[in-house]
């Protein structure tokens, strides 16, 4: 008798929208870029987090084609950014860090520069203004001069410009940088919507909880190098569950533990000799810290 | 053509927007200039047969077309280093050529503007007689390009604000008190005179002068405009190319 066993692998391959490798940059002496490599997957938001001066924004200028890199390969959607770079620019969005909007020209006009410089028809462009800014709640502001927007405003206003070609891929420098909390979340609604309708999103942020709440993968750069990528959870999952801070001696240590009796056990083996002490659920920012010190030390 | 349109509609929108201003600001020097020197010292001035207000007004019509085209330096500046609204452009699939002619043709049509305006005052002075043809702006063009470029080159070679000052008080400024907008250049002394005679503004100021006095066209002028047109064009190329970073 013929037996037949059958085995089902299915494989999901994902496809890579940006795909970097061994990226540098230099400024004069200054290395900005190491040889960074890294790639992001077709529809997930990626996080680049790091301090000030890591390498983030310089690696979104090279993307979107401000700056020209030392050396390293580019491929966006499967395009050399070197060889195809006014095409793989079609296939771009960008929000700077800084507000670049012409302040004297209404919401309307800049938009309408955009949509020209990105090579649309004038009913395309028309049509786009009006659905993105229904997305963005800010139809009623069509007219107004940019200058009288709120900061939160034009912070909209800058991602739905970049939107206006319909761009595959967008790419986000701090996005909420210096916006209070309320604003900060509705633009991560905002975010989390347009990545809904398909568009593949690299942020850079040294907001740990935006990154958290919002990448499906995060990568730590540091000082030019790309130090770990992964999944937030996967991240908090590799210290613990709980953290514990502890203040001795006007220091404070942290300690990590995968469940909170064991957190409260090794607590009390200080005997109390601490000036305070906290109990709380591990973040992003402890494994930054993690990673960050590691470097420094 | 969209890369340029898009460039030049944007200075055309921020232009609309300070229309009367712009205007105002055009209008003060050259009746400064007209009442001064035209009017004010000139009075009983006249130079080669003609009063002296026939010879200022083409020579001013030049050192203006110069100044405003030149001018577009300051927006780019304010553009590229305050608003930062350079970096829409940079990141934009356009090419280096449209979003230069943008740029370039935003500084022809203030020049033009300023021309309006002399032409206008012109009008209101009464016992001149210069003719203005077709020729007389195709000169104003090419002066409005060589400056236009020029001013594009250096507000994309420079790397602060502060620097464009010194572009402007070592090139300009000589330029038009010496470029043959007050005075023939062949009263300068010997030794500088041939330094003045290759000036792009010197060459545009005898030229306007020419046609608006009926006489016939120097064509070597006119290729020296045309070939400084170019290198100008493609020097501001470079400058653009090299301000990636």
């Amino acid at each position: 008798m013929v037996r037949k066993d059958f085995t089902f692998i299915i494989i999901y391959v994902k496809e890579i929208a940006i795909s970097i490798s061994n990226l540098k940059k230099s400024y004069g002496k200054v290395i900005a870029l190491k040889g960074i490599s890294f790639d992001v997957y077709k529809g997930e938001i990626f996080a680049l987090l790091g301090p000030n001066g890591a390498g983030k924004t310089t690696t979104l200028r090279i993307l979107s084609g401000l700056t020209k890199p030392t050396s390293g390969e580019i491929f966006i959607l499967g395009e050399n950014l070197k060889e195809r770079e006014l095409f793989v620019k079609t296939q771009i969005g960008l929000v700077p860090q800084h507000v670049n909007l012409d302040l004297e020209l209404t919401v309307e006009e800049n938009l309408i520069i955009h949509g020209l410089l990105f090579k649309l028809s004038y009913s395309e462009i028309k049509r786009r203004i009006t659905e993105l800014l229904e997305l963005a709640s800010l139809t009623d502001r069509r007219k107004t001069r940019v200058k009288e927007l709120s900061g939160g405003l034009k912070r909209r206003l800058l991602i739905i410009r970049a939107l206006l070609h319909s761009p595959k891929i967008l790419l986000l420098d701090e996005p909420t940088a210096g916006l209070d909390p309320h604003i900060r979340r509705k633009l991560w609604s905002f975010i989390k919507q347009i990545q809904a309708q398909g568009t593949t999103i690299l942020l850079t942020t040294h907001y740990m909880e935006e990154a958290e709440i919002l990448a499906n993968r995060v990568a730590f750069i540091f000082a030019g190098n790309i130090v770990a990528i992964d999944t937030p959870t996967n991240f908090i999952k590799s210290l613990g569950q709980v953290a514990l801070d502890i203040f001795i001696n006007g220091e404070m240590f942290t300690r990590y533990y995968p469940t909170r009796e064991e957190a409260e056990r090794a607590l009390s083996e200080f005997n109390k000799n601490y000036t305070a002490v906290t109990l709380r659920k591990v973040s992003l920012e402890d494994v930054f810290m993690k990673y960050t010190s590691e470097r420094l030390s | 053509m969209k890369g340029f349109w898009a460039t030049y509609l944007r200075e055309l929108l921020l232009l609309r927007k300070r229309f009367l201003r712009v205007l105002l600001s055009m209008s003060i020097n050259p009746i400064l200039f007209i009442l001064a020197f035209g009017i004010g010292l000139g009075r009983e001035l006249y130079l080669e047969g003609r009063p002296y207000l026939e010879f200022l007004i083409p020579g001013l019509i030049s050192a203006s077309s110069m100044l405003q085209a030149f001018a577009i330096n300051v927006e780019i500046n304010v553009a590229r280093f305050y608003l930062k609204v350079h970096e829409e452009f940079q990141s934009a699939p356009i090419s280096v050529v449209s979003f230069a002619l943008g740029e370039i043709f935003a500084g022809i049509t203030k020049a033009f503007l300023s021309t309006f305006i002399i032409l206008f005052i012109t009008l209101l002075l009464d016992k001149l007689s210069l003719k203005i043809n077709f020729l007389f702006f195709i000169v104003v063009f090419l002066n409005a390009f060589i400056f236009a470029s020029l001013g594009l080159a250096s507000a994309m070679a420079i790397r602060a604000h502060s620097d464009q000052t010194l572009i402007t008080n070592f090139i300009i400024t000589p330029m038009m008190f010496l470029g043959g907008t007050f005075f023939p250049t062949n009263n300068l002394p010997n030794y500088i005179q041939p330094l003045v005679e290759i000036l792009p503004l010197t060459l545009v100021s005898n030229t306007l002068r020419d046609l608006s006095w009926e006489k016939p066209l120097s064509i070597s002028n006119l290729l020296w405009l045309i070939l400084l047109s170019i290198f100008s064009f493609l020097l501001a190329l470079f400058t653009i190319k090299k301000a990636k970073d």
